[in-house]
């Protein structure tokens, strides 16, 4: 179970060992910090050259198309010329713009996103700061994106950068309340907010059902509702008003080029990886294998493993679903999200009072499949077509 | 129920992508440079001159009648008239274009030109590699670069060409006809009137 498993550990272990005998001692959580940073620092920009190149052979297939094939063998360099054409172009600041904050608002964005990668365990004994509130945290820095994102659509003094802007935030702030409510649940299940110690809580028992969060009714349904609203959160189709191409051109990044431009695309791939890295520790196990018997695979391929699941879930949606409009996204997050995740919270609530049987299987599911089936129906019929009437085309 | 719409298009668009890597006939994607689709007959890409005979310069067909300059919608053709005539295919004097260009940048294919042409003269090309890195001079086409021998024309579109030379045969036989009539005419006319 060591070895391979606490590999990259004994190796940070060993590197800061070599380092003691020559830095004073004062260096020594600086050096141990560091080292646990870089690796973070190096694996989430290749996951994201790697995650571009998935997405667009995946959206390609879906679509019935080859997708990029000319750079490299399968096009696997893709992500290199796309980066080397971003640091090439020329960078254009309008002349009429914030300067400063235009220039701030991708540097925010990428620091953010890679802050909250400090409280995710990544592997058995593999988190940089394993802090009593990790959850508290993950949500408070991943909030400062909607500040990133009106910064740049207000520093801009572009119209379509504003209304993606405010589109985008009208957005978030919706689709935050039930990111954070979904995930209430499992904190009141495992009575803690540290992200390590929710992992532990879903260790594999000797049990023939998997300890998984996603494996109860409510924590079904908390997943789901996590990865829409988590979807919504990276601004991802079919939530991605905010940019939409076809509308207002980009959004709030029109008025980005270069590598500005390819620091905001980094950032959203970031935070999108940060957010799957938070539902796979919070519903999928994090990195305990289902049974006891998977536990011979390296905790951190588990991991790695359930997170490209969960992205390939995300490419696989967007290469769906077709853009909603306006008011249907806010329909959807204030008529069927929220009261669906409170709903959760009184299920996962039942679900810990009625003690283990399965009396609580029977009445948690029935309350689920009951509350969805309603609000659904209740969804549905607000969207009804009505008949058209026209004032002056007739 | 809420959801069943998105369970049957995830359903359709995992059925594509697993699709794609089987069936051969779903990825209808040409792959350009190392591919090409054939042409269809009446396609059209930018007009070309055509030229009887073996040498362009005195086989040109167009006899600058600047009806097509004058109706090209882009007004993309320039051309300016020769001082001096020379024989056309019936051996009529004529004018020829001393320059006849082309703007490849404004042309829009429409075959407007090839419409009015009463000489048979231009014909539209079935050719649209012309990228050159040359935004100005190169995208000019000059008369040497547009002219194409009829066998080509013939090569290019044969319905076409063979109704188009057929018109210019029968052209020609009819100014044969002519010439032969007016030749008639003249040696009756020499002839010493019959005596009664």
């Amino acid at each position: 179970m060591s070895g391979v498993d606490q590999l990259f550990v004994q190796l940070k272990h060993w590197a800061l060992a070599r380092c003691a005998g020559i830095l004073p001692e004062a260096w020594q959580p600086l050096v141990s910090l560091l080292l646990s940073i870089i690796p973070l620092l190096v694996i989430f920009p290749t996951l994201f050259a790697a995650m571009v190149w998935m997405e667009r052979k995946g959206l390609g297939r879906i679509q019935n198309r080859y997708g990029p094939n000319r750079v490299g063998p399968f096009g696997l360099l893709q992500p290199a010329a796309d980066g080397i054409k971003a640091l090439i172009k020329e960078d254009i600041v309008p002349r009429a713009a914030d300067r400063v904050v235009h220039w701030l608002a991708p540097v925010l964005l990428v620091t953010t996103a890679f802050t909250v990668y400090a409280v995710l365990p990544f592997g058995r004994n593999m988190v940089v700061v394993d802090l009593e509130a990790g959850l508290l945290f993950f949500f408070a820095v991943g909030t400062v994106a909607e500040l990133v994102v009106f910064m740049a659509g207000w520093s801009s003094r572009n119209k379509y950068a504003l209304l993606g802007a405010m589109r985008a935030v009208a957005q978030m702030i919706s689709y935050e309340i039930p990111l954070v409510l979904s995930t209430v649940t499992v904190v009141m299940i495992a009575g803690t907010l540290s992200l390590p110690q929710i992992v532990l809580a879903q260790s594999p028992a000797s049990g023939w059902w998997p300890a998984w969060f996603v494996f109860t009714p409510w924590g079904a349904a908390g997943f789901v509702l996590f990865l829409i609203a988590a979807n919504a959160e990276a601004n991802r189709s079919p939530f991605d008003l905010p940019e939409g191409e076809s509308e207002i051109i980009a959004g709030y990044f029109i008025e980005y080029s270069g590598f500005k431009f390819a620091l905001f695309f980094l950032g959203e791939y970031l935070s999108l990886f940060a957010v799957s890295a938070l539902g796979v520790t919070l519903f999928l196990g994090g990195w305990h294998a289902p049974y006891v018997v998977g536990e011979w695979v390296p905790s951190w391929v588990w991991f790695f493993l359930k997170l490209l699941a969960v992205l390939a879930l995300f490419i696989w949606t967007r290469g769906t679903l077709p853009r909603l409009r306006q008011d249907q996204l806010m329909n959807f997050a204030w008529k069927f999200m929220i009261p669906m995740t409170l709903i959760n919270v009184v299920i996962a609530a039942l679900w810990h009072w009625i003690g283990s049987g399965p009396v609580r299987w029977l009445v948690c599911s029935a309350l689920v499949i009951g509350a969805y089936s309603l609000l659904g129906r209740g969804l549905m019929r607000a969207g009804r077509w009505m008949p058209r009437t026209y004032r002056f085309a007739e | 129920m809420l959801g069943e719409g998105i369970i049957k298009g995830m359903v359709e668009t995992a059925r594509n992508f697993l699709g794609s890597y089987v069936r051969e006939d779903r990825l209808t994607t040409v792959q350009y440079p190392e591919e090409r689709e054939p042409q269809i007959e009446n396609a059209r890409q930018f007009p070309f001159l055509v030229y009887d005979g073996e040498d362009w310069e005195t086989g040109l067909r167009c006899v600058a009648c600047q009806i097509c300059e004058k109706e090209c919608p882009p007004q993309c053709i320039y051309i300016v008239k020769s001082k001096d005539k020379k024989p056309d295919y019936k051996g009529q004097m004529q004018f020829y274009p001393a320059i006849f260009d082309i703007d490849l940048s404004v042309c829009m294919s429409c075959q407007i030109c090839v419409e009015v042409c009463p000489f048979e003269a231009i014909k539209m090309d079935t050719d649209y590699e012309w990228s050159t890195p040359d935004r100005f001079a190169a995208l000019l086409v000059h008369k040497d670069q547009l002219a194409r021998p009829n066998a080509y024309y013939q090569q290019l579109h044969p319905t076409d060409a063979a109704a188009s030379d057929a018109v210019l045969a029968q052209e020609r036989a009819r100014a044969q006809a002519k010439a032969r009539a007016a030749a008639e005419l003249k040696t009756k006319a020499a002839a010493p009137p019959p005596t009664s």
